[in-house]
């Protein structure tokens, strides 16, 4: 059974002649355990179904299932601690007040875990950074350092599916390599199922086992990676995307 | 023919742990070819790009032994001076379209001002060459994107009317840094042809600052390669796969790749000899 299923799912910003249609019929459906890329180039939708996984994007239609339930416009606290996203931009995505302490312990703290101290510290260990970090300020810590502190804050409610939005393209490629490392160790250790998306090709075919290449809101073509090294896509943007990659 | 040259450049900002070099003695020519500038963030390629224009803002100092653009030593002129050479003579792209185009005036009046700013040329004509310069970036409806403001552009196309704006007052260097980054890698290629072909047309020197090895490697014709505010080797594009400093190999080795699958990707250790080592002069 699959640990996520995306079915005939419609995503829109705006309404009536403002409407844009930013996801069309997208259904894929991703295995425990398994990496899923999605690629595109930016407007194509890809982040979009993230977010509306999520719950991010507040009108879509079409039938997302989680672990075998099926998600409502209302969801339920046990779907965050299923589904985590870690988001694109570190240097966005954490609260510049806030301690590294704060973020973790405030996210566990709404998922109900009483030992915050050790799970603290246990997350910083799990994601390379140690308890020494634990009081920094997301100021004092390089670009790699802050988005391990966002994967750690994704992993804190132990989360089953991680969905990834271009987690390593703000960084540079050598910090890019570190963080790819880590989240690979991280989902042999704990079992993960990711969903990642990326305009970095070489990036999925690293990461993923298959992906869906999206163009204009559509899923175009869903291959597995051994397809896609082998430059044997069918549908013509993903020839035109392979050899703009290479 | 040499168009630049610079010589022992240094940029040191003072804090109060002491000053803080990032750029440490950096020396290089220019012809009328690609340079490519990489590094990581923090090694001081964007900072070596902007101090060829003087554009180092207080507390920031910098200093050179000289910056000579066609014999004219850049480091004896004043401000006043300075500003007939930046846009005239060197231009410089910026990495996001987004901060370097002004949110509250048309994409249109833009342009034309930066011509006229220039040329003593009359509304209709700059309107005549601002029309001919976007369609030179390949813009399809230039009319339209005369009138439009930067908000309502694609970032590729944001990146294209600033490659037009800096050249239209048909610079000798243009300084382009990162200028594709923020954009796709569908999108990437065609803002690089156009550039290329604007470069070559025009006998232009181009410095082209980047973090993407492969991007540099296809681009370029000489490639320096910066390390904590020093040029740790220079070779030529074509031969970058073969660079010989470790720090080189670590960042290429650090790619995934397609066509080798690997179940881990190498990661860049960092030895303290590298930013010790004296620059490697990036001089022909």
């Amino acid at each position: 059974m699959s640990m996520l299923s995306v079915e005939n799912l419609n995503v829109w910003f705006g309404h009536g002649r403002d409407r844009v249609d930013a996801v069309k019929d997208a259904t894929f459906a991703v295995a425990r355990g398994e990496s899923f890329g999605l690629v595109g180039e930016s407007g194509s939708g890809k982040s979009t179904i993230l977010r509306a996984i999520t719950g991010l994007a507040p009108d879509w239609s079409g039938n997302i299932t989680v672990d075998g339930k099926e998600i409502g416009k209302h969801r339920e606290k046990t779907f965050f601690k299923t589904v985590q996203m870690v988001f694109q931009d570190p240097y966005a995505s954490l609260h510049p007040r806030h301690s590294v302490d704060q973020v973790l312990g405030e996210t566990l703290y709404l998922h109900g875990f009483t030992d915050i101290d050790t799970r603290v510290v246990n997350l910083l260990d799990d994601v390379g950074l140690g308890a020494k970090f634990r009081f920094r300020y997301p100021h004092q810590l390089s670009g790699g350092q802050r988005q391990r502190v966002a994967i750690a804050r994704a992993l804190a409610p132990a989360p089953e599916v991680l969905l990834l939005d271009e987690p390593t393209s703000a960084l540079d490629v050598s910090v890019q390599a570190e963080i790819l490392n880590l989240l690979a160790d991280l989902r042999t250790e704990h079992g993960l199922t990711y969903v990642m998306v990326s305009h970095d090709l070489s990036v999925v075919g690293h990461m993923c086992d298959r992906l869906a290449v999206m163009k204009d809101g559509e899923i175009v073509e869903i291959m597995d990676v051994a397809t896609l090294r082998n430059m044997q896509a069918t549908h013509p943007y993903s020839q035109h995307l392979l050899q703009a990659s290479l | 023919m040499t168009l630049l040259d610079v010589e022992n450049l240094w940029v040191k900002f003072p804090s109060r742990h002491g000053v803080f070099d990032a750029v440490r003695g950096v020396s290089f020519t220019l012809g009328k070819e690609r340079l490519g500038i990489v590094g990581e963030s923090g090694s001081g390629k964007s900072l070596t790009g902007r101090s060829i224009l003087r554009l180092i803002r207080p507390p920031g100092i910098m200093t050179a032994d000289h910056i000579l653009l066609e014999g004219d030593d850049l480091m004896t002129k004043t401000e006043r001076d300075m500003r007939a050479v930046r846009g005239q003579r060197i231009s410089m792209v910026m990495q996001d379209p987004k901060f370097s185009l002004n949110p509250v005036m048309t994409i249109g009046a833009q342009i034309m001002e930066a011509y006229m700013l220039h040329n003593a040329v009359n509304k209709k004509a700059a309107y005549a060459k601002a029309i001919e310069m976007l369609e030179a970036v390949s813009i399809r409806v230039p009319e339209r994107v005369m009138r439009s403001y930067p908000h309502e552009m694609s970032g590729g196309m944001g990146q294209r009317i600033m490659i037009a704006m800096m050249l239209i007052p048909n610079p000798q260097i243009l300084i382009a840094d990162e200028p594709t980054s923020a954009l796709d890698v569908s999108v990437q290629r065609q803002v690089l042809d156009i550039m290329d072909t604007l470069v070559k047309d025009r006998g232009m020197g181009l410095i082209f600052i980047s973090h993407d090895l492969n991007l540099v490697a296809d681009f370029c014709d000489r490639v320096l390669i910066m390390y904590a505010g020093r040029i740790v080797e220079v070779c030529d594009a074509d031969k970058l796969r073969e660079a010989k400093h470790p720090y080189t190999r670590g960042l290429l080795n650090s790619l995934p790749r397609l066509d080798e699958p690997r179940a881990r990707l190498e990661v860049l250790q960092r030895d303290p000899a590298w930013s010790e080592a004296p620059s490697v002069s990036g001089r022909i």
